[in-house]
């Protein structure tokens, strides 16, 4: 599915990932921890496609093709969806109304005729459903005076509508009490399946009592400097990333 | 013969056919002697330091046009709000079309200022109100010397117009270059309700320059909810001078969408005259190409307890130029005055430019004045929250530019007008969305 090949990325000559390698699989989870600072986010960024970041060596292949060269909608096109750890407001624009020009816009790209307004409707009614949402939610403006649980339930319903085969989860815990963090984590595992993939990234183990990953990374320093488990995040929660940094200097 | 000399000379013949006695004589041998001294506006003045008339000013411009013309109403349609039943007041290259129009004097006046300054049962109203709160500026003078036609809207006390009243000037472009001064007196008695959508709309590539002077009064309690659509030619041009005159716990709101034209100078003005009154402005601007609006406000808060609600966006593209000219003043006597302005600008394109300038004059000082003005680009966080959706970048562009301009279209209470003001913008904007903008 996703494949990653030494990746070096950077803002103005300064590099924040310094070497990535990741492969992931259709059907898997994987979770990407790290201190704070350690470029979590920049990767998130990175493969979804931000044109901030320059890429200074390395591939980033979804399904064997390079899309390090693609613009983010275009990425967005081929199946890879990335929830924000800050969801942007935009005031004036329904819930409804984005969701539905996203999934259109994409169609478009793919050739497809606009989806007809009774299956939208149903599709909506059905993924807010499963995220627990209030009808009322759909038709304010998007993401505009929401709470912090409200965004983040909101970026996955949004992934509910658009399916990727390849989603990115930033820090879609921080903000969250534990009823929503419940809900949250029970939408994207019904959503999740055998060809689709999930990268999870996080501060804390916490999400990762709900959605279960295959795999753990350690990214510290722009570079993943350990890989295993589950197991692997109920260590750093016990320990803190302090061992590893004494590990990886030994 | 350059343009003021042409005025001048004309205003004589012009005068001829005045009557002697007319109430309005004297205020036009006043006026135009006051046009004959400023003459028109010059970049040294502050007020006009970035807008210049100079090159609007060199046209042969036909003063009076020389025989009547009529249009078919499908031709002219689309310009007016036709889906919901309107009042019309519509002139023809300044002359009156009562084809196109429809008025009334079923208890409410929807008519002609010509008849009102003609007919002496209306002379007590004129008498009362014409060029009353008016400023004695050169252009203002100059549209009142040579004014001889426009809407005159009488709303009695405690009426409550149930439709909109649109006031529409067309030009045809039968003559190479037209100069239009039209003057629209508008009157709402007490606890009056009334609502007033006004557009210039030049039918032909001719340069049209429109003077246009508007005077409202607003009784106490009334409430004037009045539109202004700027989307015409780019060679026409227009200066509107409006003048609101507010007593007690009135509300007047103004909101302007400029999206056209060539060169637009909206001198817009508030005079709060009694307490609690309150004053709305705002607008909308997109630009493009070389087009220029400049939006010169001033507030005049005189009596204590009143508030004000400034809010203007402005979208620039190309080497567009815009203007914000926001003045504020707070009398000594009118504390406990509530004085809010916004102005945010969003600059597309390299070469287009604004200029912003917010003026507070406070004398009081038990007061609530804020202001704030932003000048920057679309937010690169945003366009890449939208583009990791899969919406294109252009598509995300229109958008966030829709999302910037929206919270002025919420206040828009012809729910048909915005509509039409939302199809405006998205073609402005130049897309399509998947849904109604």
């Amino acid at each position: 599915m996703l494949q990653i090949k030494n990746l070096h990325a950077g803002v103005e000559e300064k590099d924040i990932l310094k070497g990535i390698d990741l492969d992931v699989k259709p059907g898997e989870v994987h979770a990407i921890m790290g201190p704070n600072g350690s470029g979590k986010s920049t990767l998130a960024s990175v493969v979804a496609g931000k044109e901030e970041f320059e890429i200074y060596e390395g591939d980033i292949l979804l399904n064997g093709e390079d899309i390090t060269e693609l613009d983010p909608e275009e990425r967005a096109h081929k199946g890879v969806f990335m929830s924000f750890q800050y969801p942007v407001e935009i005031p004036g624009v329904t819930v409804t109304n984005f969701i539905k020009t996203a999934i259109n816009e994409s169609r478009k790209a793919q050739g497809l005729e606009d989806m007809p307004a009774s299956e939208m409707l149903k599709k909506i009614k059905e993924k807010a459903d499963l995220l627990e949402i209030d009808r009322k939610f759909l038709s304010r403006s998007l993401n505009e005076g929401f709470s912090g649980g409200e965004k983040k339930r909101n970026e996955i319903f949004q992934m509910a509508m658009m399916e990727p085969k390849l989603a990115i989860l930033d820090e879609t815990d921080s903000g969250l009490d534990i009823d929503a963090l419940k809900i949250v984590a029970n939408g994207v595992n019904k959503l999740k399946s055998d060809d689709n993939a999930v990268i999870v990234i996080t501060h804390y183990q916490r999400l990762l009592d709900y959605i279960i990953p295959d795999f753990v990374h350690v990214l510290m320093d722009g570079k993943i400097v350990k890989s295993g488990s589950k197991e692997l995040a109920y260590e750093l929660e016990k320990k803190g990333y302090d061992w590893i940094k004494e590990e990886v200097k030994a | 013969m350059n343009l003021k000399n042409k005025l001048l000379s004309s205003y004589l013949a012009f005068e001829d056919h005045l009557e002697e006695d007319s109430p309005i004589h004297d205020l036009k041998s006043k006026a135009i002697k006051i046009f004959e001294t400023e003459g028109f506006p010059t970049r040294k003045q502050e007020e006009w330091k970035y807008t210049s008339l100079n090159s609007l000013l060199k046209a042969d411009y036909s003063l009076a046009p020389r025989q009547e013309n009529s249009l078919e109403v499908k031709d002219v349609r689309k310009f007016f709000l036709h889906d919901i039943d309107t009042y019309k007041i519509v002139f023809v290259d300044g002359v009156y079309s009562s084809f196109l129009s429809e008025t009334t004097h079923d208890k409410i006046d929807v008519c002609l200022l010509s008849a009102a300054l003609s007919k002496p049962k209306y002379r007590p109203v004129i008498e009362t109100y014409f060029n009353k709160v008016a400023k004695e500026d050169s252009l203002t003078s100059l549209n009142t010397a040579f004014a001889r036609e426009g809407a005159y809207i009488y709303i009695p006390k405690h009426r409550e117009v149930e439709k909109p009243i649109e006031v529409i000037n067309f030009s045809t472009g039968n003559e190479a270059a037209l100069m239009l001064q039209p003057r629209n007196l508008i009157i709402v008695g007490e606890n009056a309700h009334v609502q007033i959508i006004e557009r210039h709309q030049s039918l032909s590539k001719n340069a049209v320059l429109t003077n246009s002077v508007t005077e409202i009064f607003a009784e106490k309690r009334a409430f004037v909810d009045y539109y202004k659509i700027q989307n015409d030619e780019v060679t026409a041009s227009l200066i509107d001078n409006t003048y609101i005159a507010q007593e007690d716990q009135s509300n007047c709101r103004v909101h302007t969408f400029s999206f056209g034209g060539n060169m637009t100078r909206n001198n817009l003005n508030f005079y709060q005259n009694g307490e609690r009154c309150d004053s709305t402005l705002k607008g909308i601007t997109i630009l493009e190409g070389k087009q220029h609006v400049d939006h010169n406000t001033l507030v005049h808060h005189i009596e204590p307890n009143c508030e004000s609600h400034q809010d203007y966006k402005g979208i620039f593209g190309d080497a567009s130029t815009g203007v914000f000219n926001g003045k504020v003043i707070v009398e000594k006597e009118a504390q406990k005055t509530d004085a809010f302005q916004q102005n945010n600008n969003i600059l597309i394109d390299d070469k287009a430019t604004i200029n912003a300038k917010p003026q507070l004059e406070i004398f009081a000082d038990d007061v609530k004045c804020s202001h704030g003005c932003t000048i920057g680009q679309l937010n690169e966080e945003a366009m890449f929250y939208l583009r990791t959706r899969g919406i294109p970048e252009k598509e995300a562009q229109a958008l966030l530019m829709y999302a910037f301009a929206n919270n002025v279209l919420e206040s828009v209470k012809i729910p048909e007008l915005k509509k039409r003001i939302n199809k405006l913008i998205a073609t402005k904007i130049g897309v399509s969305m998947g849904f109604d903008l």
